[in-house]
């Protein structure tokens, strides 16, 4: 008898849906059906129980082929070249539960290493922002329950977090928007017509790469100085920003969303610098807060779980061993990169192939390169060792924190079938460089 | 004053530190104690003896030695990391963080000088004969002070994050810079030569930005107030004086507001 699985995880976005439902085969082997899920959550099922799925570790050999070894193997030639490597880098973890980084952390200051998360290609520059001043936000219960007025900052959850809208912002009906969409006021701010705009009630195309002076001119309105706005600022006609303050002031509760619009437009950490400083300003005449719009379904976890470990949440330098230290730029993982400046490359959970700069993949290929994921992807296909693992929230089980930072337990709905978990080989990876660091000291 | 030139012999492989070549560090010690101190590469804990040859003598305090470093050290970082007297001299270009939490004395670089040049800087004069990159005078992350006072000049262009968060001294750049000019400060004085693309003084509270150049994206909180005979860097020059951020909250004094201020010469 199939089984159905209720309250699933979806590991797939930063939405982290936590109410899907699954239906396995009797063996626990397979995933049949999945339902509450968009199409992008499906796939992850549907690959979790694919017969295509590497199950063993491969090493690539001196003619350019791979052969499959043991995880034992694996094993040990991870810890052998983290040994030996002077400064080794350790990147990824969008797609990998709390414990798995937890593990990484270990391993990492056993290594002496550099530790870093996707954030540093991503919401990093999030994070200095927040260093810098503060982060007013609140949770996704909120803004369903409260929320009036939305504003969509260079994001578009139309494709990047499907359910988004539909779960969390414009249409759900909560204890205190009881008629959803018809009592929100939606205000996407991009300067493409986005699919997000679509929906929207009003539109800003502002100017690429100008929302910085966009910011500048509602904090402006809000600080009593609307008569000293120019004409147009970024694109926007100064009429159009006044309706849009108006509207923000009068809000009940104000959320905004930003993505990477903002985090990867010129200025990163800048744009979301003033965007904190607006939601600061607007919170003196109005009820407002900030989020942004993580992309991953626990890329939010590994910021979380090494600020309590070392107390900083990415660019993790672990070389000096007894303290550890953070400054984006030169302790980033596509910095160090492109500088040339680390001597091991382990891509765990994420695809550093493919998302990289090439010169910065071409400098990390000179050095011995290892991929921790359970699929193929093209960081796998130019690695010397490739580990494959369970893919968390289908193989295994396993805390994830939510874009606003909420933690959910994501459940175990297939058997692993042999692979090993991301905790499970890092802490044998870690065990077995205390054995080599005892035998060394 | 007496003089310590040390050598490159040994380039490193990554990127080695060299937070120990200050005059603080140096003084009262023998060459072959100088030789001895440590330098990080990754986790591997090197002596800079092993990356460069001494010659010279060190002064009893800081304030009376003088470091010459000779060799291409580009790809060293931290050098006068935290001094508070006495003076380097490096012939080459040097990488990030030279002079960062300097509280006095003076570093002259040759060449280029890479991030994070004077960061949280109090005190001093650095000189780059080169370019510098991003983060100059700025503060570290989280921090809410920048570069609080002493000098850094840097003859050629620079790029973002020109004294972020400063609240005292000055910074000045002969060249172009990219944005984000004396972004949330609350004090200091950042003059620009050459052009600027944009965001001058965004989010500042106080300080003075001069830019002899362009700005080719103002921004909107700054309004015009003057037209003002200013001298800037030894020279007189007429500006356009703009106040703000207004976007940006402000202090009073004596029942004033004190603003930020632009001088855009005219
Ligand atoms: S919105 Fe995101 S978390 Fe939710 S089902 Fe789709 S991919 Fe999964």
């Amino acid at each position: 008898m199939p089984k159905v699985i209720e309250n699933v995880g979806c590991p797939y976005c930063g939405c982290s849906c936590d109410d899907v439902r699954v239906t396995v085969s009797d063996d626990g082997k397979k995933v049949l059906e999945v339902e509450n899920v968009c199409a992008i959550g499906t796939e992850i099922f549907k690959h979790g129980s694919s017969d295509h799925r590497i199950r063993k570790p491969r090493l690539r050999q001196p003619d350019g082929s791979m052969k499959d070894i043991t995880y034992e193997e694996a094993i040990e030639w991870t810890a052998q070249h983290l040994y030996k490597a002077k400064k080794p880098l350790m990147y990824g973890f969008g797609s990998t539960n709390c414990e798995g980084q937890a593990a990484a952390a270990r391993v990492m200051e056993t290594a002496g290493g550099m530790l870093d998360n996707c954030a540093t290609i991503c919401h990093g520059p999030s994070f200095l922002a927040i260093f810098d001043n503060g982060y007013p936000t609140c949770t996704l219960g909120e803004v369903k329950n409260r929320a009036d007025v939305i504003v969509y900052w260079g994001s578009n959850p139309a494709h990047a977090h499907p359910r988004h809208m539909s779960r969390y912002s414009i249409f759900p009906r909560g204890f205190f928007t009881g008629k959803g969409q018809k009592k929100r006021t939606v205000i996407v701010v991009d300067p493409r017509y986005t699919d997000t705009a679509n929906v929207a009630d009003i539109h800003l195309r502002v100017k690429q790469g100008h929302d910085y002076e966009l910011f500048d001119a509602f904090r402006m309105v809000v600080n009593g100085h609307a008569d000293d706005l120019p004409d147009v600022v970024a694109d926007v006609p100064k009429e159009q920003i006044l309706e849009v303050a108006e509207i923000m002031a009068n809000a009940r509760f104000g959320t905004t969303f930003f993505g990477m619009g903002l985090t990867h437009s010129d200025g990163r950490n800048h744009n979301i610098d003033i965007a904190i400083s607006l939601t600061r300003d607007l919170n003196k005449v109005a009820k407002w807060t900030i989020m942004a719009m993580r992309g991953h379904y626990n890329i939010a976890g590994p910021g979380v779980v090494w600020s309590w470990t070392f107390g900083f949440p990415y660019c993790l330098d672990l070389t000096k061993k007894n303290y550890a230290h953070m400054n984006p730029g030169e302790t980033s993982s596509v910095d160090m990169a492109m500088r040339d400046e680390v001597d091991m490359f382990i891509n765990i959970g994420t695809d550093a192939g493919a998302h990289f700069p090439i010169p910065a993949v071409q400098h990390l290929k000179k050095h011995p390169w290892v991929t921790i994921d359970p699929s193929i992807n093209m960081a796998s296909e130019i690695s010397d060792l490739h580990i494959p693992v369970c893919i968390c929230g289908v193989d295994v089980g396993g805390v994830v924190y939510r874009m606003d930072n909420v933690p959910i337990q994501f459940r175990q709905v297939i058997d692993p079938q042999g692979l090993l978990d991301d905790e499970t080989l890092l802490n044998k990876i870690a065990d077995r460089l205390d054995e080599l660091n005892a035998q060394g000291a | 004053m007496e003089t310590v030139t040390m050598t490159l012999v040994q380039h490193p492989e990554l990127y080695l530190e060299c937070y120990s070549v200050t005059p603080d560090l140096f003084a009262g010690k023998s060459l072959a104690e100088i030789a001895d101190l440590p330098a990080h590469e990754g986790k591997i804990v090197w002596k800079l003896g092993d990356f460069f040859k001494f010659d010279g003598k060190s002064g009893a305090t800081a304030a009376e030695t003088r470091i010459i470093v000779n060799g291409d050290v580009h790809k060293m970082k931290r050098f006068g990391q935290q001094m508070t007297a006495g003076e380097i001299l490096i012939n080459s270009a040097a990488d990030m963080y030279v002079g960062c939490w300097m509280r006095g004395g003076k570093i002259t670089v040759k060449g280029n000088a890479d991030a994070f040049l004077g960061i949280a800087m109090e005190g001093g004069e650095i000189t780059v004969e080169g370019d510098a990159t991003n983060h100059v005078g700025s503060a570290y992350r989280g921090d809410w002070r920048g570069m609080s006072g002493g000098l850094i000049r840097v003859k050629g262009k620079a790029g973002n994050d020109i004294g972020t968060a400063m609240t005292g001294g000055t910074i000045i750049i002969e060249g172009d810079a990219f944005i984000h000019v004396l972004t949330h400060a609350d004090g200091g004085t950042v003059i620009i030569k050459g052009d600027v693309e944009g965001r001058v003084g965004g989010q500042m509270v106080k300080g003075d930005a001069y830019v002899l150049g362009k700005i080719l994206y103002p921004l909107p909180g700054f309004k015009k107030v003057a037209t003002v005979e200013k001298e800037c860097d030894g020279q007189t020059y007429t500006f356009d004086q703009y106040i703000g951020d207004l976007g940006e909250r402000k202090g009073k004094k004596k029942g004033e507001v004190i603003y930020g201020n632009i001088y855009l010469k005219a």
